[in-house]
Parts: structure tokens; C-alpha cells; sequence
């Protein structure tokens, strides 16, 4: 099966130069906060999050992922004024997902990473919205077509930045 | 043993992170932090904005800088043409404010005699709005001011248009804003024109509402809605929305909930104004305007004045013709005008004194607009005669009370004829001599009233 990691170069360990693992969260931590000011839909892409997907499916290690997710997560809670933890929580369960995911499956296929993605930003919704409504019990929005809509623009806007996390990338 | 860890060791380090962070979350939600102190801000909160809000900053100073070349230097075009409508728009402003502030300062009197205790705003801080909180459930910005500017929690934001939210947290050089918009914000607002009061939240979409209120018809969509002030955090009177329609509210059956507009343009907000002061006084700068508001009142009254004539003029020649007196020096007395043979209504005395007269009660009869005399009364017309009586009575009114005169002199009498004439809805005869109308009055006289005054 095409999808599957089946190859010796599909599976091989690939790493990043220590700069791009601080540089791109923060990048996207900036960006996030910063773009919303001129364009507010952009609140609606979850670049953090794609981040995580991709350290997660690339790097094919759970532990690093989880915390790499949770720490992402946790810093981006620091950005809000809601408590700690609920995008840690979220990220680093999907960090898990993804690393563990990345093992079994081709990652650098074009269309596996349009189905992950599309699947872990409705799941990182899914997880927020379940800890914010009922474990916070603070008001939070749910609407199916804008949670589909929100889904489709993080998955497109995936395939371009993972393509371009790719070409930093160092093959072992 | 050792085999279960090493080999669930991935799933046992997620349950460990998750449980941690649960914990953490639910210790939070339990005992939220001290509000009102710069300690609140948790330590983690405080290295990532350390972290992000410096570039934020950076790209935000290059952006303006780039700005201010291109708007101070490049596009200077048409400044002269909108320099002078913004000089009229000032001008018509200043004559509008020079108005309010009269009711401003009375108003003010009064809440000073009912003791209300009114807060005013006495000092604000610009502050540049740098980033946002990056998450749709979040609605908070940053500002590039924090406890270096003295700012600190609950300090109320907000631009010329109206409120935008508090300080939330505050950091050494930066400050995070709540948004009115997120839902666990709160601003205490009443409805302008109907005097609503309610409490002012974000609902999960972005959207404000003022929640559980009375049903109440006359709410209507585009009311302007303002602070209230009870909120002890926004002064009174600042502009918060507009009511964008009224929607039943779900939860509580015959209460509604208003869908509020907000008046701040809440996502293009670039940089506002943190209320630092507020006093039981108004601002020295406020005192001045009203000051110059009085005064620039004052100088369009005198322009009014001079271009009004007035009944005294003080640049008129002396008078050249002073009151007559005698060889001693002393001034002559005008004679009396001599008394009538036979009195009439008009004469002094006829009628009793204004302190005898009871409101609403008529000495004459009026119809159509005039006034018949008690004579009139007592000597009813003839049918055919009713209307030129009338038409006497109401052409003899206009001659000053001298009715006397309408048919003794024909200047008098013709204007007399005149006005009776326009009142039959005819135009008077240019080619009918005046001294005519004398027999006619004469005979009107003679059918609808006893002889007057002036007409033997």
C-alpha cells in the first residue's frame, strides 16, 4: 500500500538543525498572535497545531512529541487569558498521535498529510472544546460547517508549510 | 515489570503529560489567580509573552515607521483642500460644543446639588496594540505599555468610538487587554433611550449581548447603548454599541437577550487609549474648554447682537429736540386728552380692573376671530346684516382701538375697508374712493352696533 511506510527511506530517522525546533514554534506563536491584527480570519488557522502535526509525523518519536505538543500547547495558553493547560492538553495528545501515526504510515505523501491534518485539527477542536465546556464550564462556540471550513483552510495551508519544513530538513 | 514500562513507555509518558496538565487545569479553574496584582501573571504566561510580544513590537514600530515616511513625506496630496474642511468642521464643532457645554455645566450643577458622585475622565495613555491572543475562543489583544506606564489591572480601553475592554495582565512592557467581546468579560451598560440597564457579555462567536432583560417593545434595533458606570470600572456615559436586534432568550422563556453592535471597530483596532486617571472632577483640560466654550459663546452672541437691530442705538445723534419747559426751567406738562362726551368700551374706566378679571372669562363675545361688544349683545343685527357687522367690527380693530376714527377719517377707514374687504375673500377696488367707505361704515355702524366714539 502506497501510504504505508513500507521503504527503508520512508522509515529512516530524520532530524531538523536545533534552530528550526526553536524557531518555527515561535514563529508560529508570533504569527499567530501577530496576523489576526490586519486579518481576523486568521485566528481561524491553528499554526501551532501544524507544527505539531508535522514535528510529530516527521520526527516519528511519541515521547519528544508529546512533550514538544504540550509545551507548544502550554505556550500558546500563555498567549490567552483562559488557565494553562487547555491547548497543552490537546497538542500533546495529538503530538502522541501524530508521532505514532508517522511510524506506521507515509507521512510525506501529499494526500496521508491532507487526511492527518484534516483529522488532527478536527480532533484538537474536539478536545478544546470538550475541556473547555465542561471541565472550565466557560461558554464556547461549536458549529459543524465552521469547524469543516476551519478543518479544509488548516489542511491547505499544511501542504505549503510542510512542504517548505521539508526542504530544512536533514536526512540520516 | 521493567518489560510493561519499557514497553508501554510512549502511552505511560501521554497519560503522565495529560494527567499533569488535568490537574493543573482543574487547580486553576478551582482558584484563579489574585486578581489586581502584577503577581497573578504566571510565570510561564510571563516567559512567552517575554518571548513573543518583543518581535511583535519590532515589526509593529517598522510598520508604523514605514507609515509615518509614506503618510508625512509622500502623501501629502490634497492636504491643503482637506486642511481647509477639517478648519470649517472645527469651526461648526466648536459652535456645536459651545452649546453642550452650557448643558454639560448645568448638568453638572445638578449632580452636584443631588450629591451624585460622577467620574470623569482625567488622563489617558495611547497605547499601540501589538498582537492578539491567536485563538478565536480567546478575545484579548496586547499593547505595547505595561507596569513601565504605571498601568495596571482593570483599567478600563478604549478609542474615540467607544469602549474596548480592560487590563487583564499586565507585564513589564506589555499588557493584555480583555476584550468586551469574550465571554467572560462583563461591562455594566443602559440603554440610552429607554434607560435599560443590563450587563453587557460575549457570547461564543464574537458577538455582544446584553442578557435577561424584560421583554420591552420599545427597544428597538440602532438605540445607542452606553456604560453605566456600575461596573465601577468604566465611567458613566462612554459610547459601548448600538442594539442590533432583540432575540428571545433561550434559557430564560419571557426574558430576550440584545444582540449589540459594538461602536470600537474591535478587529481593526490599531491603537487605543488606556484610562489611567479617573476623579470625581472634571480634567483641567476639560474645565479649559468649557471655559473657551463659554467664551466663544459668548462672542457669537455679540456677533448675533450686532447684526440684529436694537431697540437702543448707541451711535444715534443726540437728541435735538429736548422736552419743553417754562421761563423757570421747569418742564412743561403735556395736557390731558380731553374726556369723551360719550364713553365708550375703549374709554379709561369702561372696563373694570385686570385684578377684577378672572382668567378665561371674555367682557366680549368672540366670533370668528373678533370680539363683539357687550352692545353688539344687547342689540342683535338682522340676518342680512350679520356679516358686514362683522366686517365693521373687524375693520374697525386694526386702527390701534381708535375705532372710533374708522369712520371719521378716510385714510383710516379706507385701510379699515381694506382689511374688511380682504377678509369677504374679495380684492378692494383701486378705482372706489376712500372718502366712499365713510356712509358704508356709517351704515354698518348704524345696523350691527350703537354709535361709537368717533363716528358722530
Amino acid at each position: 500500500m502506497a501510504l504505508m511506510a513500507s521503504t527503508r527511506r520512508e522509515a529512516e530517522t530524520q532530524s531538523f538543525p536545533l534552530l528550526v525546533y526553536i524557531l518555527t514554534p515561535v514563529l508560529a506563536l508570533g504569527l499567530q498572535s501577530f496576523v489576526p491584527l490586519h486579518f481576523p480570519r486568521f485566528a481561524a488557522l491553528d499554526l501551532p497545531l501544524l507544527v505539531v502535526i508535522y514535528f510529530g509525523t516527521t520526527l516519528r518519536t511519541p515521547i519528544a512529541a508529546t512533550f514538544g505538543g504540550a509545551v507548544i500547547g502550554l505556550a500558546q495558553d500563555a498567549l490567552t487569558h483562559q488557565p494553562l493547560g487547555v491547548f497543552g492538553i490537546a497538542k500533546a495528545l495529538i503530538g502522541y498521535l501524530a508521532a505514532s501515526l508517522g511510524v506506521r504510515v507515509d507521512t510525506e505523501n501529499i494526500l496521508t498529510r491532507l487526511m492527518v491534518t484534516f483529522v488532527f485539527v478536527w480532533l484538537n477542536d474536539a478536545v478544546n472544546w470538550v475541556l473547555v465546556r465542561h471541565l472550565l464550564v466557560e461558554p464556547i462556540a461549536w458549529g459543524w460547517l465552521y469547524e469543516l471550513g476551519r478543518a479544509v483552510a488548516n489542511t491547505l495551508i499544511a501542504v505549503i508549510l510542510f512542504a517548505l519544513l521539508d526542504r530544512v530538513k536533514r536526512r540520516e | 515489570m521493567e518489560s510493561f514500562f519499557t514497553r508501554y513507555r510512549n502511552a505511560l509518558v501521554l497519560i503522565v503529560v495529560l494527567v499533569a496538565q488535568l490537574l493543573a487545569l482543574a487547580i486553576q479553574a478551582r482558584r484563579p489567580a489574585v486578581e489586581g496584582s502584577a503577581e497573578s501573571v504566571s510565570l510561564i504566561r510571563y516567559a512567552v509573552v517575554m518571548v513573543v510580544t518583543p518581535p511583535e513590537r519590532l515589526v509593529r514600530d517598522t510598520g508604523l515607521w514605514f507609515r509615518s515616511v509614506w503618510y508625512g513625506y509622500i502623501d501629502l496630496i490634497h492636504v491643503r483642500r482637506r486642511n481647509a474642511g477639517l478648519q470649517k468642521q472645527l469651526a461648526r464643532m466648536q459652535l456645536e460644543q459651545a452649546a453642550m457645554a452650557q448643558d454639560a455645566a448645568q448638568g453638572q450643577r445638578l449632580q452636584r446639588m443631588l450629591g451624585f458622585r460622577e467620574h470623569y475622565i482625567n488622563k489617558t495613555l495611547p497605547a499601540q496594540v501589538i498582537g492578539t491572543g491567536g485563538a478565536d475562543q480567546s478575545q484579548v489583544l496586547y499593547i505595547d505599555k505595561g507596569l513601565d506606564y504605571g498601568l495596571q489591572q482593570d483599567m478600563p480601553v478604549i478609542t474615540a468610538d467607544g469602549i474596548v475592554g480592560k487590563v487583564k495582565d499586565v507585564f513589564p512592557h506589555t499588557s493584555q487587554v480583555l476584550l468586551m467581546t469574550d465571554p467572560t468579560s462583563g461591562v455594566g451598560v443602559i440603554l440610552q433611550t429607554t434607560r435599560i440597564r443590563g450587563i453587557l457579555r460575549g457570547r461564543a462567536w464574537g458577538q455582544l449581548q446584553v442578557a435577561d432583560i424584560s421583554p420591552d417593545s420599545r427597544v428597538k434595533a440602532g438605540e445607542p447603548i452606553v456604560t453605566s458606570g456600575g461596573d465601577q470600572i468604566f465611567p458613566r456615559g462612554l459610547a459601548v454599541g448600538t442594539v442590533e436586534k432583540v432575540v428571545p432568550d433561550p434559557d430564560h422563556d419571557p426574558l430576550v437577550d440584545v444582540l449589540v453592535k459594538p461602536a470600537a471597530k474591535l478587529s481593526q483596532l490599531e491603537e487605543v487609549l488606556v484610562v489611567t486617571n479617573l476623579s470625581d472632577t472634571p480634567s483641567a483640560q476639560s474645565a479649559k474648554d468649557l471655559e473657551e466654550s463659554e467664551a466663544e459663546q459668548k462672542r457669537a452672541s455679540d456677533i448675533l447682537a450686532e447684526r440684529l437691530p436694537s431697540l437702543v442705538d448707541p451711535n444715534a445723534p443726540a437728541d435735538t429736540n429736548p422736552p419743553p419747559v417754562d421761563a423757570a426751567g421747569n418742564p412743561v406738562r403735556q395736557p390731558a386728552p380731553p374726556q369723551p362726551i360719550h364713553s365708550d368700551r375703549f374709554s379709561p374706566g369702561a372696563e373694570p380692573d385686570a385684578a377684577q378679571m378672572t382668567p378665561g372669562h371674555r367682557w366680549a363675545k368672540v366670533e370668528d376671530g373678533t370680539e363683539e361688544s357687550a352692545q353688539t349683545r344687547q342689540a342683535p343685527a338682522p340676518q342680512h346684516a350679520t356679516a358686514a357687522a362683522a366686517t365693521t367690527a373687524v375693520a374697525s380693530k386694526p386702527v390701534n382701538g381708535a375705532a372710533g376714527h374708522a369712520a371719521g377719517k378716510a385714510p383710516i377707514a379706507g385701510a379699515s375697508r381694506h382689511a374688511a374687504v380682504k377678509l369677504q375673500g374679495a380684492e378692494p377696488k383701486a378705482d372706489v374712493p376712500a372718502a366712499d367707505t365713510k356712509p358704508q361704515a356709517a351704515a354698518t355702524s348704524e345696523n350691527s352696533a350703537p354709535p361709537q366714539g368717533g363716528t358722530h
